[in-house]
């Protein structure tokens, strides 16, 4: 595989587009640490890519730099062909890249409909005032976004817990509905930070399923960082490889598994 | 029935409808805490505040008067023109909403993250700075406020019930309480439909519970916090209305958020139906109390009551009526 080509043709027949973000030579400390260092990589169209490496390796680091959480010092990110200036993370997800946490970020007192519904703010228009009145332009709205959400609640089969506060759903549920507001709002990149932690072997099936699904029907990009290499393996159609901030490896899953940097890392090495 | 069962009626339906006042206040705290986490000490002065700018308004006040008149030697008070009740309220609301603009501009901004202890003190200041501010720009004289609602006891209400018991003389129910019952009920079921099926409403919640994932949805922390500032600027403008038109507006308003304080012990900081509920107890608690126990041990017992009924609930349900539970997991 070539990485400078405009695109290329997936193992399972999928062509690959054009890049939609770079990120090119970024380099992001906290005070005198030094998280990501000098690193460059690109996240294609229609692909699903992942990010993969050691504990502290800069994994969850990098994704929040994408997402606008941290800030480089250092380095250029170009989405959609321009460069991003600095920006707060809501608007970035308002330039339509959504995210799942690590450890399910989801606002536990609101029912699973309603956190889902908070996915669609990006693309609600109508103001205050609208909304106050509610007759009219509001209600049309939200019947329409309402429609969409109920779309992704039958795509993910949670229909059964819709009304259901997200706190008391077990872990699994959770990370669903997490991923099914990060899909309601229908973003051009959907960044997952370790989407399957902690979860069993079905669930993790189930996971591995929806995430392939969602790239497959919808055509949607998907940056993610797992841990479990088996899924990992599977799923993606690149994989970055990050050690201490640097990046050892870039390219298809073969590639990745007999590159010897990365090999070493994961099965570390005698240093002599 | 004897006449002291229908009394003791008439002392419930006023003791509910003090407590709707003291839940109107209590309101404005509720918005606030939930979507900030921030106890808004200056809830009451900006109730005040609002019935200041009201009054000021409609009657065609001049602002700052005092201090023009000082440096320019001048003799300004009043516009000379009456401004219609409506559109005097829409302004204060206007008002109302700039300062929301201007508190998250030069306030809030500045400590995100902090302690909630620090943002509490902020405003501590917040309150007596607003204090001295609308005695300068409005002067401290204690003004009428008329908005039009009527006052003093609904005769038709007591010529129609007058005679049920021997010795009983109607029912005396205040029309400006009941109003103010209608006007609260009436906005609570607005907020709570605006918080529940409106995006805006949805976004309000959702800052309330994980400022992050707000943010990874594409909610603007400091939008939302100028829409709850400007939200309680509502909520205390319709408070400083009912209390201005009940007792006139003077400085001593301020301290009628002390009153809402034993209303959000019991019907806990984050539930809008808890501070309406919260505000019912204490109103008919304190009543009936003062009504039943007062005479035998000398009165008065309406300013202590409330806060020994808020105590005994603070042991058993910390977390208030309505608030949500407080569990630890380890």
């Amino acid at each position: 595989m070539n990485a400078t080509a405009e695109s290329y043709v997936t193992a399972d027949g999928r062509t690959i587009g054009a890049p939609v973000m770079e990120m090119k030579n970024i380099t992001l400390k906290f005070g005198g640490v030094t998280a990501i260092s000098d690193i460059s990589f690109d996240i294609r169209e229609g692909e699903i890519r992942a990010i993969i490496g050691p504990n502290g390796a800069g994994k969850s680091s990098m994704l929040n730099v994408i997402n606008g959480f941290y800030h480089p010092q250092e380095g250029e990110i170009w989405f959609h062909g321009e460069k991003r200036k600095p920006m707060k993370p809501y608007q970035i997800a308002q330039q339509g890249i959504a995210r799942t946490f690590q450890n399910i970020a989801l606002f536990k007192g609101m029912s699973t409909l309603d956190n889902i519904m908070t996915g669609r703010f990006t693309h609600m228009k109508t103001n205050m005032l609208m909304q106050a009145i509610w007759k009219g332009p509001a209600e049309r709205e939200e019947n329409l976004n309402r429609e969409i959400v109920e779309h992704v609640i039958d795509f993910l089969e949670i229909q059964a817990i819709r009304k259901t506060p997200v706190g008391r759903l077990p872990y699994g549920l959770q990370k669903r509905v997490e991923l099914g507001r990060a899909l309601a709002a229908q973003p051009k990149l959907l960044l997952l930070d370790e989407p399957m932690a902690g979860m069993n072997v079905e669930e993790k099936e189930d996971m591995s399923r929806f995430i392939l699904d969602v790239n497959d029907e919808f055509g949607t990009t998907i940056a993610l960082i797992e841990h479990d290499m088996g899924v990992v393996m599977d799923i993606s159609d690149r994989v970055v490889v990050l050690d201490y901030g640097k990046k050892i490896g870039d390219g298809t899953p073969d590639e990745v598994r007999n590159n010897q940097d990365v090999i070493d890392a994961y099965l570390g090495v005698a240093h002599d | 029935m004897p006449a002291t069962f229908f009394y003791t009626i008439e002392v419930i339906a006023n003791g509910l409808m003090t407590g709707v006042m003291y839940s109107l206040v209590a309101l404005g705290f509720v918005l606030i805490f939930k979507a900030s986490g921030v106890f808004n000490y200056a809830q009451g002065v900006m109730a005040l505040f609002a019935a200041l700018t009201l009054v000021g308004i409609q009657t065609g006040q001049v602002p700052f008067a005092h201090l023009i008149n000082t440096i320019f030697g001048t003799h300004y008070d009043k516009f000379g023109w009456q401004v219609p009740t409506l559109v005097a309220i829409l302004l204060a609301l206007g008002v109302m909403i700039l300062f929301a603009y201007l508190v998250e501009r030069l306030i809030l901004k500045h400590l995100v993250n902090q302690d909630p202890i620090i943002l509490f003190m902020a405003t501590i200041g917040l309150a007596y700075f607003m204090e001295g501010f609308g005695d300068l720009m409005w002067g401290s004289d204690i003004k009428k406020l008329d908005v039009g609602l009527p006052q003093g006891g609904n005769l038709w209400l007591e010529g129609a019930t007058a005679g049920w018991a021997e010795g009983f003389y109607g029912f005396y129910l205040d029309n400006l309480d009941m109003w103010a019952t209608a006007i609260a009920v009436v906005l609570v079921a607005s907020l709570m439909f605006f918080s529940n099926y409106t995006k805006t409403g949805r976004a309000l919640r959702a800052v309330a519970d994980d400022n992050q994932a707000a943010l990874s949805v594409g909610i603007s922390l400091r939008t939302i916090w100028v829409i709850v500032w400007s939200l309680a600027g509502f909520v205390a403008l319709v408070a400083g209305i009912m209390w201005g038109a009940k007792s006139g507006v003077q400085f001593s308003l301020s301290l009628i958020a002390l009153k809402a304080l034993p209303v959000l012990m019991l019907g806990g900081f984050t539930s809008i139906p808890g501070a309406i509920v919260g505000g019912m107890i204490i109103g008919v608690g304190e009543k009936l109390f003062e009504f039943s126990v007062g005479p035998y041990i000398g009165g008065a017992t309406e300013n202590w009551f409330a806060y020994v009924l808020a105590l005994l609930f603070l042991v058993f349900r910390p977390q208030g009526l309505f608030g949500e539970k407080i569990i630890e997991r380890v």
